[in-house]
């Protein structure tokens, strides 16, 4: 069908006496980079929203671990939660992975605009390669969210009432943690030249990242591999403050409370949500700085 | 409107000794040229002679080994930036978002490149029309022919008006139909623009839109000039006869009529001057022991003899060879590379 119209036009066409319009490069200054910044970001915002069968996908495998999983073992675990539903316990984990797969999804495009040609169009332009590892970690997080607002609403469902806290809470730590995600996984993929080769490390490091964080159990009274693994894992630090977020939006006695939402230690220290949140921040521009550092140096 | 002083240097693109070596190929062993503004520049050789490695350090994407290269009148190592927002560039592979539609990879290019924003929509239209696009342009890359996503590069390298365009191989892959568009698009293209093209080809027959080709091989220039200037130089028309024993031809053709005759894509090939006055003289001459001579046909010179001429075999022959190269390296790496 598009056969026809190659052929077609030979030149022409165009009035003759039109005057060519002459565009000018203005020099590189800091607008031109934060223009640079927000297509990159921009572009990631439209493919998203043409793919509609990435969306529902993404959307999937949380929604899979919250209601499969979550209503299956409540059958094995009433007993030990105290009278809490497992769905309501396993939700702040479940929002958490949500925004960790696609915001890697994100990161990933990295390694396809390679495989594809079109990073070239990137890297040949007038443009720090700052700016464009930037837009693309907050194009992934952008993205994420948006994807992470699904699940807020999904919030009743699993008894969790709506309030103004929750949402805002919810929205500013998922934001964070699918910038420190992206950011992560685009550190991995200026390095890769192949598709294939990203998901064998995605699933190498993401899925223990996941399991290790708590996600799906307390952290408390764990044995002592699982803990120093569990404390060594960043996405733990993300997690931990989710908990502490959903669990005072709801009534549970004292006891499930101490069980359920035991909080995260140091050495018996009881970590701060502050300090956790620093340090999902603070991974989070370290594997920037390291993207952008390796990105810089390929050709 | 050109930016800057007003002052154009004289050459849009200077080169000094150019060398690139990776590893332990010598990819480019120190070429020298210079193109003047507003000139249709070819850089013409087989795959592997070193023509994209040559391109890709005029655009600032492959560091030089040794040696210096300004593109509108800044230097390719120093002044990358001023390079990059000076050219444009059609790569040999699509660098086109297939996801996204003509006038979307258009505003994303013109983002990158900061352009006036009041202009970026009339600009988009000129260019899109150039090229002949301007109705399918809401439609996804991903559903254009091979020839009209070429053309959509062609309008995306010239959007941002550069001075000089770089094509590297704009015509690889596409039937020869749509070889003969993308030219007249060139051509127009030149015709409206103030622009300096700068373009790889191993096609010999596109060469002759050039206004001066270089002919690359094995890494070096081993011929500069117009190509009429180039195949005037030949000086020698072209036979090509057809026989059963080529070997004994050569021979025979060596020894009786004094000419040093080669193989060339399975026939027997040799230059000499006044062709049509030469053949009546090999059929009254040709030794009837020998077997007899099938074909013949006489050329005026053309690009291909300027090639053969300068390298001593046909373009196609060493794209052959440069592919034997590529698969005995090939070989010798999947069996535990003896060294």
């Amino acid at each position: 069908m598009s056969t026809t119209t190659d052929r077609a036009q030979i030149p022409g066409q165009a009035p003759a006496t039109a005057p060519t319009i002459q565009v000018h490069v203005p020099p590189h200054s800091i607008f031109s980079e934060l223009r640079a910044m927000r297509i990159v970001w921009r572009r990631d915002l439209i493919r998203f929203i043409n793919d509609r069968v990435r969306m529902l996908a993404t959307l999937v495998q949380p929604l899979l671990f919250l209601f499969v999983l979550g209503s299956g073992l409540q059958q094995l675990s009433s007993a030990s939660t105290h009278g809490v539903n497992l769905k309501t316990f396993i939700y702040p984990g479940i929002l958490c992975i949500s925004v960790m797969f696609t915001a890697m999804f994100s990161a990933a495009s990295i390694v396809w605009d390679r495989e594809f040609g079109f990073l070239r169009e990137m890297l040949v332009a007038p443009i720090r390669r700052s700016s464009i590892v930037i837009g693309k970690c907050f194009g992934g997080a952008t993205v994420a969210c948006t994807q992470g607002v699904i699940m807020i609403l999904l919030a009743p469902l699993v008894g969790v009432p709506y309030s103004l806290q929750l949402i805002v809470g919810i929205f500013a730590l998922q934001l964070l943690l699918a910038f420190t995600i992206t950011a992560f996984g685009v550190m991995i993929a200026v390095r890769i030249k192949q598709m294939q080769a990203f998901f064998g490390v995605m699933q190498m490091i993401v899925m223990p990242m996941f399991f290790i964080s708590g996600a799906l159990f307390p952290v408390a009274n764990l044995p002592g591999w699982l803990t120093f693994l569990n404390r060594i894992d960043p996405l733990t630090y993300a997690v931990d403050p989710m908990k502490r977020l959903v669990f005072s939006q709801i009534n549970i006695s004292p006891e499930a409370r101490h069980v359920l939402d035991p909080g995260v230690t140091w050495f018996g220290w009881h970590v701060p949500v502050l300090v956790e949140v620093a340090v999902v921040a603070a991974i989070g521009l370290l594997c920037l700085g390291v993207a952008i550092w390796q990105f810089s140096r390929t050709e | 409107m050109t930016g800057g002083n007003g002052s154009r240097p004289a050459a849009a693109i200077e080169v000094r000794g150019l060398v690139k070596n990776y590893a332990e190929v010598e990819a480019v062993k120190g070429v020298e040229f210079e193109v003047a503004t507003g000139e249709v520049f070819g850089f013409l050789g087989p795959n592997g002679a070193g023509k994209t490695t040559t391109i890709s350090m005029l655009c600032t994407l492959v560091t030089p080994t040794a040696g210096s290269a300004k593109v509108a009148g800044h230097d390719v190592v120093n002044e990358r930036d001023d390079v990059r927002r000076n050219i444009g560039l059609v790569f040999q592979d699509p660098t086109l978002d297939n996801y996204l539609t003509a006038v979307q990879n258009l505003r994303l290019h013109a983002e990158l490149y900061g352009l006036q924003r009041d202009l970026v929509a009339p600009r988009m239209q000129q260019v899109l029309e150039m090229v002949g696009l301007w109705e399918r342009k809401d439609s996804p890359v991903g559903t254009y022919s091979g020839g009209m996503r070429r053309r959509l590069e062609i309008a995306r390298g010239m959007l941002h008006s550069p001075r000089v365009l770089f094509l590297d191989e704009p015509t690889i892959g596409l039937d020869p139909q749509t070889r003969r568009s993308i030219w007249s698009y060139i051509a127009e293209l030149k015709e409206r623009e103030d622009i300096t093209i700068f373009m790889t080809t191993h096609y010999m027959d596109e060469a002759e839109w050039c206004d001066r080709i270089a002919i690359m091989d094995n890494g070096e220039i081993v011929a500069l000039d117009a190509p009429d200037t180039l195949k005037a130089q030949v000086g020698t028309d072209r036979v090509v006869i057809h026989t059963d024993d080529n070997e004994a031809a050569i021979a025979a053709l060596g020894e009786r009529f004094g000419v040093e005759a080669r193989m060339a894509e399975r026939a027997v090939m040799f230059g000499v001057p006044g062709g049509e006055e030469f053949v009546p003289r090999l059929f009254a001459d040709w030794d009837p022991t020998l077997p007899p001579i099938k074909a013949v046909s006489v050329s005026r010179p053309t690009l291909d003899d300027v090639f053969m001429s300068y390298t001593g075999t046909t373009i196609r022959d060493a794209e052959e060879d440069a592919g034997k190269n590529r698969n005995r390296m090939m070989m010798q790496m999947m069996h535990g590379g003896r060294r």
